[in-house]
């Protein structure tokens, strides 16, 4: 937080004592539209001269690749928050798919084309799901999704009998599994595209396109937000309040299948503890991304920043040899900083 | 010496001033019915009373000494308890009736800390007792009638041998038997020498129950009737002019229907009404808090079912199922508090003047689903420029408008398209007088389609519509209008 503190107290003895609290005002603003920004520069400018190596393009592509994921979640996740829900079953999700692909092309033996669309059907059924239970049984979201996590973290287990899935696996009736990952399958989690830009870093920054598209410049887009805000006047403006939470939790849910899609396809195998903390840190992002630009409410670009932000972060201090140990807290160190940010400074301009 | 004694009572909120020299006595053992327009300065009254509030000057003589509550349980201390219109907070659903009614003794320390089923049931049943009622001890908070809710609250403020009761529209949401019962229990505590404040605009509980009617206007006590009450000359001293004052610019109804209405039932059980609205109409319906104006309203535009009956739109049968249904078939609704009903929430997408007015149109719009263009901020300059709204363009926020603003806003918004019938639920809530003209001059500024417009205030009735309906208990009063007349304010609604 150095930053802050130093920028403060750079300025402030220049201000004449009647200017003082308009100028503080918009300093105010001003930290709080672009403290991430700042802090992110300070931080690419310390460790960049602390470990030099920091700075390569191929640390950056690296960095950018270990975040995707969570970014791709996270966008999720901002739909989800966008409609005033909540999805805790991402980090599921994401985890049975990552099973599933494994599944589909090690014992049914399926190639890439046709477990990608399955995988992310998958996703797309479980959030179906998650809306059924949300909007019509009504059970409240954080509930609804818990238990749908819950659910899938049991079900990934049962096909394998709580076994990882790799090549030359014994299934539960004693015959071994003939399939084995699709080269092409493998190509999404590692290769890049002209030899620098990772096929995961691609798909991230098309999937944050696309929803950032959706969600601030389409009529789809005005009305997630709509029902998110005030539910009642959504309703009463003519548009259907069950189909826009269905199709943030479908969004959500196929989002987080997608992820599911790209650990296998880096890690090559289906592992039953895969993707124990994308709920976590995917949820940080969303929120981390409220204070981005000040906005105070989930939005796409935030969420893309804030994932980038923590993975700088967390790049940053390993290579300054921080213990892996302190990663989490690190985590919620930032999490803490940027919920203070947003809504403690916000509140005082009001 | 009067047990209750306001002597030149003010209280202002920013430049309005709620209450103006109000005084105002009560005796022991009599019910005095308070009487006044939304706006009057009963609220700000009864909530000095019970201490939601402070007076800015003034003061209060109660049963001979100064008196001068800064909370609610201060104020019950003392023994004046007040009922609220809205009873769910009396209790919380997961509380039996029983704890219910003993909830203010938990919160006020007189209960032991422990406390065993079999106690909380003796203690409960020996204040209903006292007080008389029967109600179901076990049963849960949840599923008590509000009638019944309202008798929690009276009991508790008999235990607490309250010596003014204060009643905020007791009658509003309860069926008529309830009533009568309300009416008898009432009696008894006046009886007991209860002195019993009573607020309500319904001329049947006036005549069941006050001793005296006293009626305020601009916070300022206005009138002073005693029993027996001309209610005529009560209302006349309420809306501050004589009854059957012809507007000026009245219209004809002219040429067929475009709304109708046919043996409609609101709720299972309730009477059949009908009525029908002409182009270029503007009809108010109005009636108490609860009377069934908005679900009136709600059911013709689809966001709730008739319980019975048909509806036509321009001579073809009307039944929408949804609210996008009504939309598209040009039925137009601004509901009953706009915060609620219309707007977003501040810094939230979608919160900006254009994007409130662009809402229910975006379809229409943006046909290809992007936001692309300038069509909702050209939209948003001629509400702006037609309606008078002050705001510093079509990107403010709708926080940074006043009430009257706020309310052009939403007007805007329904005059964007154009529409056969505009539905409009208390239009006026929390919006100046000035605003309120221009308001008035832009509904009736509109020929071609028929507007309905519910509210609970008379006074507002009178100033905007070419005829009035009353519904009471979710039925309309057979009309005694005929289009041709004046409009006509019918005090006997009840």
């Amino acid at each position: 937080m150095t930053p802050i503190d130093h920028q403060t107290s750079a300025q402030t003895p220049a201000l004449s004592a009647g200017a003082l609290s308009i100028s503080f005002d918009r300093l105010r603003t001003l930290v709080r539209t672009g403290a991430v920004f700042i802090l992110l520069a300070a931080m690419i400018v310390g460790f960049s001269i602390a470990q030099p190596a920091f700075i390569n393009l191929a640390n950056q592509m690296s960095i950018l690749q270990a975040v995707s994921v969570v970014a791709i979640l996270g966008t999720g996740v901002t739909v989800t928050l966008a409609v005033g829900g909540f999805d805790l079953s991402i980090g599921a999700v994401a985890a049975s798919s990552v099973m599933a692909a494994s599944y589909a092309m090690i014992v049914w033996g399926l190639n890439a084309p046709l477990t990608v669309p399955l995988v992310l059907a998958f996703g797309a059924i479980v959030g179906l799901f998650n809306a059924f239970l949300i909007v019509k049984l009504r059970v409240p979201d954080l509930l609804a999704t818990l238990a749908v996590m819950f659910l899938l973290s049991g079900l990934q287990l049962i096909p394998t009998a709580g076994r990882s899935i790799s090549s030359g696996l014994i299934l539960p009736d004693g015959s071994t599994a003939t399939g084995s990952y699709d080269p092409a399958f493998l190509l999404i989690g590692r290769s890049a595209l002209f030899g620098v830009v990772p096929v995961p870093v691609v798909v991230m920054l098309l999937v944050a396109l696309a929803l950032y598209i959706l969600t601030e410049h389409t009529r789809i887009g005005r009305l997630l937000f709509a029902t998110g805000g005030n539910e009642v006047a959504t309703r009463l403006a003519g548009a259907s309040v069950p189909r826009l939470k269905t199709l943030a939790y479908v969004l959500s849910g196929t989002l987080a299948s997608l992820g599911g899609v790209i650990v296998a396809a880096r890690v090559g195998r289906g592992d039953v503890s895969s993707g124990g903390s994308l709920l976590m840190d995917a949820v940080a992002a969303s929120l981390i991304g409220f204070a981005v630009l000040g906005l105070r409410r989930p939005n796409v670009f935030g969420t893309i920043v804030g994932a980038v932000f923590v993975g700088i972060l967390l790049n940053g201090l390993t290579m300054l040899n921080a213990p892996y140990y302190t990663q989490d807290f690190v985590k919620g160190a930032v999490l803490v900083g940027a919920l203070a940010l947003t809504y403690g400074l916000g509140r005082n301009t009001r | 010496m009067p047990l209750l004694k306001i002597d030149r009572l003010s209280r202002s909120f920013g430049p309005t001033r709620a209450l103006a020299e109000t005084s105002l006595e009560l005796e022991s053992g009599e019910i005095v019915a308070l009487m006044g327009a939304n706006g009057a300065g009963k609220s700000t009254l009864v909530n000095i009373l019970s201490g939601a509030l402070e007076a800015d000057s003034g003061q209060i003589i109660f049963g001979g000494s100064p008196y001068k509550a800064r909370s609610p349980a201060e104020a019950g201390r003392a023994g004046i308890v007040t009922v609220h219109q809205s009873t769910d907070r009396v209790g919380a659903p997961g509380l039996t009736v029983a704890d219910a009614v003993l909830l203010n003794r938990y919160a006020d320390r007189s209960a032991p800390f422990f406390v065993s089923r079999r106690t909380v049931r003796r203690q409960a049943r020996e204040i209903l007792t006292e007080a008389g009622f029967d109600l179901p001890l076990d049963l849960d908070f949840a599923d008590l009638s509000a009638a019944d809710r309202q008798l929690v609250a009276i009991a508790r403020a008999v235990a607490r041998k309250a010596s003014v009761l204060i009643l905020d529209e007791p009658t509003a949401s309860i069926s008529g038997p309830e009533s009568e019962r309300l009416y008898r229990i009432l009696k008894r505590l006046r009886g007991e020498g209860m002195a019993i404040l009573y607020i309500s605009h319904r001329t049947a509980d006036l005549q069941a129950l006050a001793d005296r009617v006293v009626v305020m206007r601009g916070g300022q006590v206005v009138g002073n009737f005693h029993r027996p009450v001309d209610f005529e000359k009560a209302i006349e001293a309420m809306i501050g002019r004589p009854l059957r004052s012809a507007r000026p610019d009245i219209r004809k109804a002219a040429g067929g229907p475009i709304f109708e209405m046919r043996n409609a039932a609101l709720l299972p059980g309730a009477a059949p009404f009908g009525f029908e609205v002409h182009a270029g109409e503007v009809v108010a319906i109005s009636g108490v808090l609860g009377a069934g104006k908005s679900r009136l309203l709600s059911a013709i535009f689809g966001d709730k079912r008739l319980a019975g009956g048909t509806m036509y739109l321009d001579g073809r049968p009307y039944a929408p199922g949804s609210v996008r249904e009504a939309i598209d078939a040009g039925v137009y609704m601004a509901a009953e508090d706009r915060h609620r009903s219309s707007l977003m929430p501040a810094d939230w997408p979608g919160n900006s003047l254009a994007a409130t007015i662009s809402m229910p149109h975006l379809s229409t719009w943006f046909p290809s689903g992007f936001l692309l263009g300038r069509r909702e901020q050209t939209e948003a300059e001629r509400a702006i420029h037609r309606l008078g709204i002050r705001a510093s363009g079509p990107n403010a926020a709708m926080a940074s408008l006043s009430g009257g603003n706020q309310q052009k806003v939403i007007l805007g918004r329904w005059n964007a398209e154009p529409s056969r019938l505009l539905l409009l639920d208390e239009p006026f809530q929390g919006v100046d007088v000035g605003a309120r003209h221009d308001i008035i001059a832009a509904i009736r500024a509109n020929s071609e389609r028929a507007t309905l417009i519910a509210t609970s205030d008379p006074e507002e009735a009178l100033e905007v519509a070419d005829r009035i309906l009353f519904i009471d208990h979710h039925t309309l009063k057979p009309a005694t209008f005929s289009p041709v007349s004046a409009p006509t304010y019918e005090a006997a609604a009840g």
